[in-house]
């Protein structure tokens, strides 16, 4: 496995074709899976690992789980071939990253082979609460800046997918990992049914249908970014970080309790509670979607929305990015 | 790509039952397949899913269930080794603190019923307090201590054990780490080999440790360690893999998939049994190679042992004594140490990457409690499970941490010793049940001036949301009496 060939993708049968840069016959193929927790990074890898199982190589999937459920780092490494020792990937040695959070795909690019890696990334990003503490208008975001572009750039082979939304459009946001397995599925040798096949084991029964339109569209979505010329490739989202965006902040009075936690912890103190002792927000302007509020409230009160702006720079402050 | 053609030896192997399992679903298995009738522990990463996997087993088969804590887990195990049945406990490298009384006594006694203790490691710190070595307990109590270093040796070791248990008459630590217990790989498993109860055997000069009876054991055990060592001298379990004669890598465990990732080709001692050791082995093996290297996650138990014996071997000159390996580490060291040519480094792109700690889940009802600890200024020990995490931002609740119920004695202490401030403990359902209530009970006793907040979200919430006394749900989650946390805390008359 080296460069992409969608072309020489088997049909099914146990025999699979080799792509070019087949010299390194001996050793796995190394897929690092990245993510935050909650978002489906062990389903992607344990179906990528039955497969290549299915097929007959040797397997690895290791993970670390312990502080993953609580919005943490998260990431499993899938080695397969006709034998595998170590069940980590070396640093510098991945064939593949796959991404599920913007910043985690960051965090893990040491990991991909310099001269063949390819970068598979959601461009969706998961702010950390801490990542707002300390703020004030106009202050930086603590959030990976680098842009797709960028990105792009430093790597052999990118794809930054607004996966996330892709799925959100097919009525499933779970469905992102989905996406991503199929934008992955591109760039091994295994076939398309084999992939839906594999699928239709892991993902809950109810949801198969649109898991598998999740997958084709990611498929598709890589197929379009390397056959369209350079000027007429889809446009990509920026990285998040520099997109402007309106902050809505929906709020539930009937299940807030007035128990004060998001108005004390708020970086901003643009929360109140009114006179119905229900919180409200103070001053749009100050509120920079950190979600701190939507995070700690016990019972779900708060939802931070972070809306597309119709004008960049008008709520660039908002944003918290100095022009 | 590679192109894959099935061998022989392939098809051969599909024809037998093999299924991708983890470290930890492979020893729920081998101790399943060896006849095991009764499992106990106390949840704890990254042990946790040994005993979730036992429980998914008939339960005609084996009694399976979720311990107060890891002594109560390793007394029921003990028990029903007395009774003549197959036992197994499990529990993480702390959790051995907990059940140490239990464990060196055990010791001297040995075994009626094959019994095994799988303990997981976790070098690195994924989710613990400290990075202790288990193998320095095996040594220390001097019991075999089996080391898997896949998911098919986490079967076929734990198989083994409870063998080697009862022909020994010996506990055995099947010893895991993090990097063991959550990694899944292919393995042929077998069948369930019953092992009816052998009944319980009168004889209190060995199940009674009066010291009367305790010193000739101590004889005993000393004989057993000489036994060991003899059967490891030839035992299949370790390896001689040969390869040149520069340099030789005596290795263990997890450690030995690292080693040959780095040198495919070299000559290795792979030992599956890491204490005790074969001296007989050690000294052919290193007579074999000019250099001798020891690769072993945290202390240098081997090691020691080798220069003990007078062989000059190299090891944590050249591989750190802290933190989990990786074949980064290893080829590292061994460049380090002149053995292999240093090979260009790889580098990518490093951008700075975002600090994500985790955090309280989104409705944890502890936001709320520590709202109110901040607010009230009071000075607070804390405890061990999800609230830990209220030792930083944004709430900032608790100022000591220690081990499992020490925040209600920390308490104590720091009320006794005069604190200016008010004297707090915090301290949930689960930590509260397994190592609180002593605690509690002297903090009455001795009119200790703290305030205990029992934060009771009603699961053992850290390792994943398992059972205890106080859900009314054993771990196979049959009703059971649900023990009521505001009874513990009534006043006395």
């Amino acid at each position: 496995m080296s460069g992409p060939n969608p072309s020489n993708c088997s049909a099914g049968g146990v025999q699979l074709l080799p792509v070019a840069a087949a010299a390194k016959a001996r050793e796995p193929i190394n897929v690092l899976i990245v993510g935050v927790g909650g978002q489906g990074v062990i389903m992607v890898s344990k179906a990528l690992a039955s497969l290549a199982q299915s097929k007959g190589f040797e397997v690895k999937q290791s993970e670390v789980h312990g502080m993953a459920k609580r919005g943490g780092t998260v990431f499993s490494h899938v080695r397969f071939g006709p034998q595998v020792w170590s069940p980590t990937i070396p640093k510098g040695e991945a064939d593949i990253l796959v991404a599920l959070e913007w910043a985690e795909g960051l965090r893990w690019l040491p990991f991909l082979k310099p001269d063949s890696g390819i970068f598979i990334c959601d461009t969706k990003r998961i702010v950390p609460p801490f990542a707002c503490l300390d703020r004030h208008p106009g202050a930086l975001l603590r959030y990976s800046r680098e842009t797709p572009a960028e990105v792009k750039a430093h790597v052999v082979e990118g794809y930054a997918i607004d996966a996330t939304r892709i799925a959100e459009e097919l009525g499933n946001v779970r469905a992102a990992n989905v996406v991503l397995i199929g934008a992955l599925s591109m760039s091994l040798d295994f076939s398309a049914e084999d992939w839906e096949q594999a699928l239709s084991e892991f993902v809950p029964k109810k949801t198969i249908a649109v898991n598998l339109e999740a997958f084709r569209l990611g498929r598709r979505w890589v197929e379009r970014a390397r056959t369209a010329p350079p000027d007429a490739q889809p446009a990509e989202t920026p990285a998040p970080a520099y997109r402007p965006y309106k902050v809505r902040l929906e709020i539930t009075p009937e299940w807030c309790k007035s128990c004060d936690i998001c108005v004390k912890l708020c970086p901003e103190r643009c929360l109140r509670l009114n006179a119905e002792r229900t919180v409200e927000l103070t001053d749009a302007a100050k509120c920079t979607g950190c979600r701190l509020c939507e995070w700690l409230c016990p019972d779900f009160a708060i939802r931070v929305h972070l809306d597309a702006a119709e004008a960049p720079g008008v709520v660039a402050a908002a944003e918290g990015i100095r022009p | 790509m590679h192109t894959v053609l099935q061998t022989q030896e392939q098809a051969d192997e599909q024809a037998q039952d093999t299924r991708p399992l983890t470290g930890n679903e492979a020893i729920a298995r081998g101790a399943w397949e060896a006849g095991v009738r009764v499992a106990a522990a106390y949840p704890g990463t990254p042990s946790t899913e040994i005993l979730e996997s036992l429980a998914r087993y008939p339960v005609e088969h084996l009694y399976a269930e979720w311990s107060t804590n890891e002594k109560v887990a390793l007394d029921v195990a003990i028990g029903a080794s007395f009774a003549g049945s197959r036992a197994l406990a499990s529990m993480k490298h702390v959790g051995l603190n907990v059940a140490a009384d239990a464990f060196m006594s055990q010791a001297y006694i040995g075994v009626n019923g094959g019994l095994v203790l799988a303990v997981c490691d976790d070098p690195g710190l994924h989710s613990s307090q400290n990075e202790q070595d288990t193998r320095i307990y095996g040594q220390f109590a001097t019991v075999l201590v089996l080391e898997p270093s896949d998911a098919q040796e986490a079967l076929d070791l734990t198989r083994l054990a409870f063998d080697l248990s009862e022909q020994f008459d010996t506990m055995v630590i099947v010893r895991g780490t993090t990097r063991l217990s959550h990694t899944r790989s292919r393995v042929t498993v077998g069948e369930r080999t019953e092992h009816l109860s052998r009944g319980f055997v009168e004889n209190p000069a060995k199940n009674v440790m009066i010291p009367a009876h305790a010193r000739p054991r101590h004889f005993v055990v000393l004989d057993r360690e000489a036994r060991l060592k003899q059967y490891l001298e030839t035992a299949p379990i370790n390896r001689w893999e040969t390869g040149g004669t520069s340099f030789g890598v005596v290795t263990a465990g997890t450690c030995y998939p690292y080693v040959r990732e780095v040198l495919p080709n070299a000559s290795v001692l792979k030992l599956g049994a890491s204490w005790p050791l074969p001296e007989g082995l050690l000294r052919r093996y290193c007579e074999s190679v000019d250099r001798v290297f020891v690769v072993e996650e945290l202390e240098p138990v081997i090691e020691k042992e080798l220069r003990a014996l007078g062989i000059k071997a190299e090891g944590k000159e050249f591989f750190p004594r802290t933190g989990e390996f990786s074949p980064e580490i290893v080829r590292a060291g061994f460049e380090k140490a002149g053995a292999i040519e240093p090979r260009a480094g790889r580098v990518s792109w490093a951008p700075e990457p975002l600090a994500r700690p985790p955090v309280l889940c989104a409705g944890c009802p502890h936001t709320s409690s520590f709202m109110a600890v901040r607010a009230s200024g009071a000075r607070v020990a804390g405890d061990i499970g999800c609230y830990t995490l209220a030792c930083l931002d944004p709430l900032r609740g608790i100022d000591t941490m220690v081990s499992m119920g020490s925040s209600i004695g920390n308490a104590i202490g720091m009320a006794m010793a005069g604190d200016t401030k008010p004297v707090m403990a915090t301290i949930g359902d689960s930590t509260f049940l397994h190592g609180g209530i002593p605690a509690l009970i002297d903090a009455v006793y001795n009119q200790a001036n703290i305030t205990v907040l029992l934060l009771d979200n009603g699961i053992t919430a850290m390792t994943g949301g398992q059972d205890h006394p106080g859900t009314g749900k054993t771990l196979r989650g049959k009703e059971a009496p649900r023990s009521i946390m505001k009874r513990w805390c009534a006043p006395s008359e």
